[in-house]
């Protein structure tokens, strides 16, 4: 059922409207008063978006809520948006982080309050924008939109060494996405369309699919992060404030994944296949090497920021797995398992890794401290915030019962039928993963307490704690009943596996 | 049924979370008497699952609850098999929970975290009883994972003291290097029989006993010892059998009730339990029985020379916990499940009363727990004094007892068993037997004889513990004594377990060898006081009381002559030395050096600033071209000039 109101737009430019008005309406004296007009804002565009969940139809792998009217006719460009089962979870995940980042912010930012707010809605609704475009300049056109509210929110209300970070953040993202557009136009050329279908559907020769993939790879790889590009995010983490953080961890970071699923998949296939071993050795180098990095951490932020490498590692590994899983077993319902192993990966990182960021931007707040040794004996000031920050750490740790576990044991799972080493390196997270997280929990929050700032802590207050509430009650939901969530994807994971088993070499040389 | 057991699972969850969450809300004696109502809800209706299946013969009940997931046209389920085998589980863990959360109720009277701690502990029990009920592999995992969650927030349950939030990291990281193995193994249950349904992948392994996989090119491996190892990997974790046995001991900086409940009766049987549900997996592969085998009688016969040179109390009782499990990994691996099993049950009663036992003596020594301090308490502690020795003399087999029944009949298995080790396991398990008499005794004569070694303050204030403390040590007494003799019959040659466990024809045969031997509980007791472990354990007993009652000058000297071995022993063999160094030191240094050479060094340094530098070293280079100076400029131009003529020259010219 669809409703007349072009509801997937509304979620999208909602909140960039108006996140304009608040920046303008909030200047002077009004300045800390759009804080209420965000939050409504934000809540309403959550709400619009589960009227999509709500009238989304789970039998159909086809694009939904479809909006096309042309764009820039004569290069064939269409405002073309839509959504199918892998864009909504993703979408849902943005809009509800997007609540969490505005009350998030409420008292902690002090300066620029109503630019604060209007730029994380602006970034909302690109976020949105590039889970749901279907044409892929207008998708290229949100993925570098979203750079600068970003770049913005950093570059202001960062840390210390914000520029570098900064800078660095921009010439790695935007080196990937111009090759990325690079490959855009060259498909343009082949198939006289910025359709994605349409691209999709284009017959590639192997070499051509073979440059398309690596041009896609370091856009996409930049963004997950994969080894060895990801030495951006840890820098970019520590210095953001907490909300860039955990827009940055929560839903950029899927950006990568995603696009891996909706353009490097799909168009290139054969490429995918042939150079599958090289994607799984970069995701294993990502969640063993990565995971040895995180132990040694002395900076909160930058431990859960390798932390967040580390587990997106299982996201590429779970996508590039497929192919040795049907080698191996000669079913592609197996290679389904991987994918939606990685999407369950996407979204329960979104809420474990935002609210990781959210635990340290608590203690921040406090202490303004992000060194480890500043901290100790937390849970006798804080015994209410310890814990969440416990049945956090506990879901970073992969802890059943927690959406942690949900994705890792899939992938884990189905990488065994590709192959038991490439199952042996990724179940090393189970033991990695639990080391460096609960170590950083135990210095900061077990023990006496260390010094007279600690003594001094007050626990959480009922801002925090609704919104470290609602990331709880996520957490454990997902762990305790994942079956929504992949029921949502069934049959889009379905298409995409028929879609790459479908290779496009021959039908390109038969042209 | 089904309801049934939602209930049984779901009253100690209530409890948990009325106590954890509301805990400020209803008070500490709202705390107490909610779980302990749950718990003691969840005890009765076990005994009327108990009644129904185990005693009226009803149908064992295997029902999924709800899908968790599907994915890859697997559907996973969250669901219950109730047959023989968890009844009985479900009997035990919830009876002990149940003792234990009375028990606490004395034990942590004044403490700040006590509805935290009852909390706790009837999450642990919602979660091992989640374990048991288990009717797939995945719900086993989450029941696996939870208790052990729930050990680590019980071991860290004092967590200013820097000890207990080392050992309980340490716990749980050693339990997931277990978990490692056992989520590998579970991975390759699912692969090669599609399923991680128990009834669907019991049905489906004897098709699969052939078959082989490679793991390294050109070495294939039967499939079942593969599996079979790995799984057992996570019962080496859970169960703590050697090399990952590490963490045990250092879990006693828990407080007792727990100790007596997750670390010696319940959750470290876990493994125990799990390899007998898996016994038609087990039953494939005589290497990985073997295997088992071995560990287990390494983990019986050296843990428990461990437990000879401990002082602290409740250690004793952590090496000894961890010898008993060797003795029921030994039965394991001679494929006499239901033996483990029975040693299981009576381990649990008198080991857990051992345990709180010894928590009554630490209450009434205002918290000191070395043994060297104490001394004649018997007069004290009458209660305390009698069940701790009723405990001791279960612990030791003595004849008539509980754990006489079960140990003596892992021995008699192991003796005739003609599998790959048994020889060694054999030696392990009847010398196992007098070094277990030796430090049982050791501790009773230590704590409860003698001289009264504490100093005047505490002797003063020496007195029994309450009732709360005492009646639970009664509670458990009782079975210590009794279980075994009325348990033997029916649960080891009977057909108890019906189809729960499943032996191949071979080992079947041992059973029935064994079952012609027996004649009934009291024959087996008469005949029990002819046979070696009888006399092995009397000689521990003798020596006990010789070196620490009669003469207490020898130990010392003994320790003065056997020094090398004293270290040997005190380093507890050098695993703890080595695991610091070796795996948490190689781990962050691994780490130092990956980050500070590869991302530091290499990426950034090389790589990313690198190339910004290169950047930067260019247009330095192309700036000191724009000089400003007209001669630089003209210079370079009649450069320019001659080059180009140089050229032209150099065609006409060709």
């Amino acid at each position: 059922m669809q409703l007349d109101l072009p509801l997937l737009s509304l979620v999208i430019w909602l909140p960039i409207i108006g996140g304009l008005w608040v920046i303008f309406a909030g200047s002077g004296a009004r300045e800390r008063g759009v804080r209420y007009d965000a939050l409504i804002i934000s809540l309403v565009t959550f709400a619009l978006s589960l009227l999509l969940y709500r009238d989304f139809d789970l039998t159909t792998a086809s694009m939904q809520f479809v909006e096309l009217h042309p764009w820039i006719a004569s290069f064939k460009i269409n405002y073309h948006i839509g959504i199918d089962g892998i864009a909504l979870p993703l979408i849902l995940l943005t809009t509800f982080t997007s609540i969490l980042v505005i009350a998030g912010g409420w008292e902690v930012i002090e300066e620029r309050v109503n630019q604060y707010m209007g730029a994380f809605l602006i970034l909302e609704g690109f976020m949105v924008g590039v889970f749901s475009a279907l044409d892929a300049l207008l998708f290229y056109v949100f993925w570098e939109a979203m750079l600068i509210p970003m770049f913005l929110i950093i570059g202001i209300w960062g840390g210390p060494r914000r520029v570098y970070a900064t800078i660095k953040f921009f010439l790695y993202t935007f080196l990937g996405s111009v090759l990325m557009l690079v490959a855009l136009l060259y498909l343009y050329a082949h198939a006289h369309s910025f359709n994605l279908a349409d691209l999709q559907a284009t017959a590639l020769t192997a070499a051509e699919q073979r440059w398309i993939f690596i041009a896609f790879f370091l856009a996409f790889a930049v963004k997950v992060p994969m080894w060895p590009v990801h030495t951006w995010l840890p820098d970019a983490h520590v210095e953001a404030p907490t909300g860039g953080s955990v827009v940055l961890a929560a839903i950029m970071l899927k950006m990568g994944g995603y696009g891996f699923i909706r353009f490097s998949l799909p168009i290139t296939p054969d490429a995918s296949a042939s150079l599958d071993s090289f994607m799984i050795a970069l995701s294993l180098v990502a969640v063993v090497y990565i995971g040895f990095v995180a132990l040694v951490q002395q900076d909160m932020k930058k431990l859960i920021a390798y932390s967040s490498i580390s587990h997106m590692g299982f996201v590429t590994l779970g996508l590039f797995a497929m192919f040795d899983i049907y080698a191996a077993t000669g079913d592609w319902k197996n290679a389904a398992m991987g994918i939606e192993g990685a999407m369950v990966q996407m979204i329960s990182h979104g809420f474990i890794s935002g609210a990781m960021f959210l635990c340290v931007g608590v203690l921040y707040d406090r202490l303004h401290s992000r060194q480890i040794n500043d901290y100790g004996g937390v849970a006798n000031t804080m015994p209410v915030f310890a814990g969440f920050m416990l049945l956090f750490a506990m879901a970073n740790a992969g802890l059943p019962a927690t959406s942690g576990f949900v994705g890792e044991f899939i992938v884990i799972l189905s990488v065994f039928k590709a192959n038991f080493w490439y199952a042996f390196a990724a179940a090393s997270t189970l033991i990695l993963g639990a080391a460096y997280t609960l170590w950083m929990y135990k210095r900061v929050v077990f023990g006496e307490i260390r010094n007279s700032k600690v003594a001094a802590l007050t626990d959480i207050n009922g801002r925090e704690a609704a919104i470290l509430t609602a990331l709880a009650i996520l957490v454990l939901v997902f762990g305790i009943w994942p079956a929504p969530l992949l029921d949502m994807m069934h049959a889009s994971v379905q298409h995409l596996v028929e879609q790459v088993a479908q290779s496009k070499i021959s039908v390109a040389a038969y042209e | 049924m089904k309801e049934l057991c939602l209930y049984i699972v779901l009253a100690p969850l209530a409890g948990a979370i009325l106590a954890g969450l509301l805990g400020h809300v209803i008070g500490r004696a709202g705390a107490h008497w909610a779980t302990i109502a749950g718990v003691g809800a969840s005890f009765l209706l076990s005994c009327v699952a108990f009644q129904r299946i185990v005693l009226g013969g009803e149908a064992p009940l295997n029902e999924n609850l709800y899908v968790w997931l599907s994915t890859g046209g697997v559907d996973f389920h969250v669901g219950f098999l109730i047959d023989q085998l968890t009844c009985t589980m479900m009997l035990v863990v919830t009876f002990v929970s149940w003792m234990v959360h009375i028990y606490t109720v004395g034990y942590m009277h004044d403490d700040p975290g006590y509805q935290r701690f009852f909390s706790y502990i009837s999450l642990f029990t919602f979660s091992m009883l989640m374990l048991v009920m288990s009717n797939n592999f995945m719900q086993l995992f989450f029941g696996w994972e939870a208790v052990g969650l729930v050990s680590y927030l019980l071991i860290g349950f004092w967590f200013k003291r820097d000890s207990a939030i080392y050992a309980n990291l340490k716990a749980f990281l050693v339990n997931r290097v277990g978990d490692f193995g056992f989520l590998l193994g579970i991975a390759a249950v699912l692969m090669y029989c599609g399923s991680l349904d128990y009834a669907e992948v019991f049905a489906k392994a004897p098709s699969l006993a052939e078959t082989t996989i490679t793991l390294i090119e050109g070495h294939p491996v039967s499939l079942m010892t593969v599996t079979c190892l790995l799984l057992f990997v996570g019962a080496m974790g859970k169960s703590a059998q050697v090399p990952l046995h590490v963490w045990l001991p250092d879990s006693m900086e828990g407080p007792t009730p727990i100790s007596a409940l997750i670390h010696a009766a319940t959750m470290v049987t876990a493994g125990i339990f799990m390899v007998a549900r898996m016994s038609p997996l087990f039953e494939l592969s005589q290497t990985a029985l073997s295997a088992v085998l071995v560990i287990g009688s390494i983990t019986a016969f050296f843990m428990g020379l461990l437990g000879l040179v401990q002082n602290d109390i409740k250690r004793v009782v952590a090496y000894s916990t961890l010898s008993q499990l060797g003795y029921m990994t030994i039965a394991l691996g001679v494929s006499a499940y239901s033996t483990a099993i029975f040693h299981l049950m009576t381990h649990a009663f008198f080991k857990a009363l051992l345990f709180l036992a010894a928590g009554s003596v630490i209450m009434g020594m205002h918290h000191e727990q070395d043994m060297r301090h104490m001394g004649g308490l018997r007069k004290h502690m009458p209660i305390t004094w009698i069940t701790c020795l009723i405990g001791s003399l279960a612990l030791i087999g003595f004849p008539g007892t509980a754990g006489f029944f079960s140990k003596d009949m892992i021995i008699d298995a192991v003796k005739i068993s003609t599998v790959p080790g048994a020889g060694i396991a054999y030696a392990a398990a009847l010398t196992g037997v007098f070094v277990t008499a030796l430090y049982s005794f050791r501790l009773v004569f230590m704590v409860f004889h003698g001289k009264e070694r504490m100093d005047h303050h505490t002797q003063e204030h020496l007195h029994e513990s309450p009732a709360v403390v005492t009646v639970p040590l009664i509670a458990l007494a009782i079975p210590s004594l009794m279980i075994g003799a009325v348990g033997i019959s029916p649960m080891v040659f009977g057909d108890y377990f019906g189809s729960s466990i499943v032996l191949n024809h071979e080992h079947a045969e041992l059973m029935e060898r064994l079952h012609e031997e027996f004649h009934g509980a009291g024959e087996f007791t008469l005949h029990g006081l002819m046979q070696p472990p009888f006399w092995l354990a009397m000689a521990g007993v003798f020596t006990a009381w010789f070196c620490y009652l009669k003469q207490p000058s020898i130990p010392g000297k003994v320790a003065a002559a056997l020094a090398p071995v004293k270290r040997v022993l005190d380093s507890r063999y050098g695993f703890d030395a080595f695991n610091e160094w070796f795996f948490a030191g190689g781990a962050r240094g691994t780490g130092g050096l990956l980050w500070r050479v590869g991302d530091v060094g290499l990426i950034d340094g090389l790589l990313v600033n690198g190339s910004a530098r290169l950047v930067g070293w260019w247009a330095q280079v192309m700036r000191g071209l724009q000089s400003g100076y007209l001669y630089h400029y003209a210079f370079a131009m009649i450069l320019g000039l001659l080059a180009l003529l140089a050229v032209f020259v150099h065609k006409v010219l060709a």
